[in-house]
């Protein structure tokens, strides 16, 4: 094994994965019952340690895949292992500190990057590492470059960015206008995902470029226009989650025109992908293939609804609403995860080609999430529809009236996610097995 | 002739000069900022807001949890106000937490939640429909 760095940023990924979604469904579990776990860790602190545990799952998988393929795959040599090797310590050490400060109280930070901003030193100091390493890796022949290392080189580049723009509200000049505050805050969220989609897609692309072996596709003209698509979505399509607030109209307008090109980006690449796939070439990488496909069902549903709510009209209603977290629980769950995933077993599958390529046992949990995420999907879909309903039409029932009338449908809501725990979980512990084998050198893949 | 490597690193070129330009433009204007900074007391409000998670249950425009209710306009509906919000903060009702506000503290919330109620209208409920699918957005202060 040449770097099995990237395999510790898989394993640390998985085991995310796995507090993240167990995380979740405590969460979910005190929609059911308000004062399940109240006095020791009530909601406002137990969503952080979510959010915070899942969306490192999806960025270090990302980061474990991209220096596993570079290395391992495309046969560069890392310009420095040692600094991989502090990367992974620095984000590792830094997790810690963020779950310490969590159990203390200390959440000092804002949505989604909830904990202490001065901890985000040492998280900009692990990227910027990493893109040291990565351009300094693949820095010779840009011009012949395939769209994946663009995508990468991208997502590093800008999640540098827009972590630095996520925290500019320490200073005053931002946190005094509450208007431009806020702006400035979900512009950079926006573009945040943007930039983990880099990565993600990019992987994601890579992954099926192996698969089918083709070096042609991933250069040429059509991939390169929706890499730029992409990138012009990154950079000012964030302005659909703020269109209610009352922002200057142009930025609107530019994100509406901008936000109707969404998702259609990698729905093209998939499709046309899996039309031209054959059976022994599918029958290889069974699991892989099979998330991948999954991941194009899960961005043909996101990509309806996205442009369905980028449209002001309909956001009008949607905003605000369990419809915005469908959104974000089909794209994180449904296509990120999914991809990554299918990286992971494609990943598995060449550390232990001999290893039984599809178990029933895989083939079984795979349903079983797919089907679980589509009906935890369809009831946020639902309660979100009930919540938008009040909003505009029943604004004199109390809000506590509306949520009792929907405590069936949050029931419903956790059971899926167990369902989808279960999963999860499942598919996680065949891949630690696989991983760790390969970590005690018990395969010798070069 | 300008090879397709070239031609995409001018391309990107393009993209982030436009976006240079675009950020530049989003982090000073000021058009429709209220004229008014948030002042001590609500500023030490949003940290309180912050430091509390208070984001985890409600939002401010729609944004943030779904446990509790929408924050924009708490401050001036009818029927609710500053007593109303001081009231439920300690109350640790239903989800809500227990929190220990101390009576300055419950005044910097307040004072930070009228200060985003100054701002405007959440839902926009008299906002206007467009045949294009916009929608023009009631402004606050807008005669």
């Amino acid at each position: 094994m040449k770097n099995k760095s990237a395999l510790l940023f898989l394993v640390l990924a998985l085991a995310s994965l796995l507090l993240g979604i167990l995380f979740g469904l405590l969460a979910s579990l005190q929609y059911i019952n308000s004062d399940f776990l109240k006095e020791y860790i009530a909601f406002n602190k137990m969503r952080p340690f979510h959010v915070t545990t899942v969306v490192s799952w999806i960025i270090l998988c990302a980061i474990g895949s991209i220096y596993f393929f570079i290395t391992n795959l495309e046969k560069h040599t890392l310009y420095s292992q040692r600094l991989v090797k502090v990367h992974f310590m620095v984000f590792l050490l830094t997790g810690l500190g963020i779950y310490i400060s969590f159990f203390l109280g200390k959440m000092e930070g804002r949505e989604y990057l909830a904990y202490s901003p001065i901890l985000t030193i040492p998280i900009l100091l692990g990227w910027i590492l990493f893109g040291i390493n990565y351009f300094k890796t693949i820095r010779k022949k840009i011009s012949e470059w395939p769209v994946y290392y663009w995508m990468w080189g991208t997502g590093i580049v800008f999640m540098i960015y827009h972590l630095c723009e996520a925290h500019l509200w320490v200073f005053p000049y931002f946190r005094e206008h509450f208007i431009k505050d806020i702006s400035v805050q979900w512009k950079s969220y926006g573009s945040f995902v943007g930039s983990w989609n880099m990565l993600v897609y990019g992987t994601a692309i890579y992954v099926m470029a192996k698969i089918k072996n083709d070096k042609v596709s991933a250069k040429n003209k059509t991939v390169f226009f929706f890499y730029f698509l992409g990138l012009t979505n990154l950079m000012f399509g964030w302005a659909h989650h703020t269109y209610l607030i009352p922002t200057q109209p142009w930025v609107r307008y530019v994100a509406y025109a901008i936000s109707m090109t969404e998702w259609i980006v990698l729905g093209h690449i998939i499709y046309s992908w899996v039309k031209s796939l054959s059976k022994e070439q599918k029958d290889k990488y069974n699991m892989a293939y099979k998330f991948l496909k999954a991941a194009d069902f899960w961005v043909f549903i996101n990509i309806i609804l996205a442009l369905l709510f980028s449209i002001p009209a309909i956001n009008y209603f949607t905003h605000g609403t369990h419809i915005t977290v469908a959104h974000s629980m089909g794209t994180t769950i449904g296509i990120n995860t999914t991809i990554l995933l299918a990286s992971l077993f494609f990943i598995t599958q060449n550390i232990s080609p001999n290893y039984k390529a599809t178990p029933s046992f895989l083939t079984k949990n795979y349903y079983i999430f797919n089907i679980s995420l589509f009906l935890f999907f369809c009831t946020l879909i639902y309660a979100g529809i009930k919540r938008s309903n009040w909003m505009y039409f029943s604004k004199d029932v109390p809000f506590s009236t509306m949520q009792d009338e929907l405590h069936t449908t949050y029931i419903a809501f956790f059971v899926f996610g167990l369902c989808l725990v279960f999963s999860i979980t499942s598919l996680s512990i065949v891949l630690l097995k696989r991983l760790k084998k390969a970590l005690n050198g018990k395969y010798n893949f070069e | 002739m300008i090879n397709r490597g070239n031609k995409n690193i001018l391309v990107l070129l393009f993209l982030v000069t436009v976006f240079c330009v675009y950020n530049l433009v989003i982090y000073t204007h000021n058009d429709r900022e209220n004229p008014i900074k948030l002042n001590s007391d609500a500023l030490r409000g949003q940290q309180l807001w912050q430091n509390n998670n208070c984001w985890s249950c409600h939002q401010v425009y729609g944004l943030g949890g779904y446990l509790g209710p929408d924050l924009t306009n708490i401050y001036s509906i009818p029927n609710k106000g500053p007593q109303y919000i001081k009231a439920f903060l300690n109350s640790g009702v239903k989800s809500m937490p227990k929190f220990e506000f101390s009576d300055t503290e419950k005044d910097d919330i307040v004072a930070y939640l009228k200060y985003i109620d100054s701002t405007g209208y959440y839902p926009n409920y008299e906002a206007k429909f467009k045949a294009t699918g916009w929608v023009e957005l009631k402004y606050k202060n807008e005669k």
